[in-house]
């Protein structure tokens, strides 16, 4: 196969009914594995890891917080290439799976702050501090708002798909100035990155295993979700071509 | 362009443009700081520069809406897009209009408001440099804010949902300045980066609202 074939054979995705065709015999899989995954992950870390010296057993948050948090970031730059995908190449199934990502991407924002607060209480004695970490997630929360709103609030679907699209891009932008802007604002309590290419700043392997299957399974979560959600929008899509052939037949 | 701007300016200054409106509203956030957080000067004078940076984001947030509101109800909108002038051009325009009549106003009123929360001697020149490099950024970025939101009934509340998280950086380092300034810190380093923000948003931004503007008016 040439590569501009594969590249058609990957867009073909596009196309509504191949879509759903192929993550309908994918979804009972990724259920699977992803529940499977978060069940063995999460009861490992939470029952056969030992408690750390210093943070006791609040450490195990680790294993909600880190997967959550990577995913909130993850979701926002997948909603990025989908939008791209619209802007560029008009597949209407990019677009309703970026607006699928949102509200699993604010979701997960949610958990990472809720769980970080819970773990800070105990360690840093506060539930939240404007650390930048911290407040540069609040701020990705705020943009999945914005994203979510515009979405609800627009009425023809090209157009929201569109203006969203846009929103998305520029806001990307300015989520990572904020990033780095936030830095420049405060000092920071949050520790560096827990996983990195760099060994050395990694947790220790006890700990890193049973994380890495919990980010396993919430990758495979993030995913079936949206595939879910996409195929939602998708037939709701239908639903309403539908009524509105019939109103114009009657 | 300069016939637009000066339509623009001109609409801005007539009974019922709203000009002057951003201007009341930042004097009055102003006052009502103190009532706030009591009136003790050495409080105020540590708040100040923030307060005050606040004070003018939320003027320029307020006078966003009728960036594009009017032309979109009257169709001029439509005549501006099918003009000769590129729409991109037109979309700068009208920022630079928003900003003559609502952000060159409150850099030069910054001052005399912050005689009112007791700012720092040294923090003048700081407050009025950063707001006259920041606003332009706050301008370009809330005519994108408008253009999204042009076409919607009741778009303020979104308008505001979509543009303040736009702002975070622009405030960051605006406010930062005007801080480091008034304790008589070197200030130089957020300015350049707070300068570069705005020629950023100017540079490119114009293109992003042209092309929402030209969604909604499909």
């Amino acid at each position: 196969m040439s590569s501009s074939e594969k590249m058609n054979a990957l867009w073909s995705y596009a196309n509504p009914r191949k879509f759903l065709a192929v993550t309908e015999r994918l979804m009972p899989w990724l259920w699977i594995l992803s529940g499977a995954c978060l069940v063995i992950g999460l009861v490992w870390g939470f029952f056969f890891t030992p408690d750390d010296y210093r943070q006791g057993s609040t450490v195990k948050i680790i294993y909600l917080h880190v997967p959550s948090a990577l995913m909130a970031i993850n979701g926002w730059l997948m909603m990025l290439v989908m939008s791209l995908i619209w802007l560029i190449r008009r597949h209407h199934v990019s677009a309703l799976a970026a607006r699928a990502a949102a509200p699993v991407g604010a979701v997960m924002t949610v958990i990472a702050l809720v769980t970080g607060a819970i773990w800070g209480q105990p360690m840093w004695g506060t539930w939240w501090a404007w650390d930048p970490r911290l407040t540069s997630f609040l701020i990705l929360f705020l943009f999945y708002l914005g994203y979510m709103a515009l979405w609800s609030a627009i009425e023809d679907p090209d157009t929201a798909a569109d203006l969203t699209s846009v929103l998305c891009l520029v806001g990307s932008v300015f989520a990572l100035l904020s990033r780095y802007a936030v830095n420049f604002w405060n000092q920071g309590l949050h520790q560096g990155a827990s996983l990195s290419m760099d060994k050395k700043e990694n947790v220790a392997d006890v700990f890193y295993i049973p994380l890495l299957v919990c980010i396993a399974g919430f990758v495979l979560l993030f995913i079936a979700l949206v595939f879910y959600r996409t195929g939602t929008e998708i037939r709701a899509r239908r639903i309403r071509a539908l009524q509105a052939r019939e109103r114009a037949g009657a | 362009m300069i016939a637009l701007l000066i339509r623009d300016l001109r609409l801005a200054m007539r009974a019922g443009g709203g000009f002057g409106l951003g201007l009341a509203f930042f004097l009055i956030v102003t006052v009502l700081v103190p009532f706030g957080v009591g009136p003790q000067s050495a409080l105020l004078a540590t708040i100040a520069p923030g307060i005050l940076w606040l004070g003018a984001l939320l003027a320029c947030l307020l006078s966003l809406d009728r960036v594009f509101a009017l032309d979109w109800e009257d169709g001029s909108l439509d005549l501006l897009a099918t003009a000769p002038l590129p729409l991109e051009a037109a979309v700068t325009v009208k920022a630079l209009a928003h900003w003559l009549t609502t952000g060159l106003p409150l850099v030069l009123a910054a001052p005399l408001l912050g005689v009112l929360l007791n700012l720092p001697a040294p923090g003048y020149g700081w407050l009025v440099i950063s707001l006259a490099l920041g606003t332009p950024a706050l301008s370009v970025l809330g005519t994108f804010g408008a253009a999204l939101t042009v076409g919607l009934k009741r778009g303020g509340l979104l308008l505001s949902l979509l543009v303040l998280p736009l702002y975070v950086p622009t405030l960051i380092f605006g406010a930062e300045v005007a801080r480091r300034g008034a304790t008589g810190m070197e200030a130089t380093t957020p300015l350049l980066l707070l300068a570069g923000i705005s020629a950023g948003a100017i540079a490119l931004l114009p293109f992003a609202s042209a092309a929402v503007l030209r969604v909604n008016l499909r």
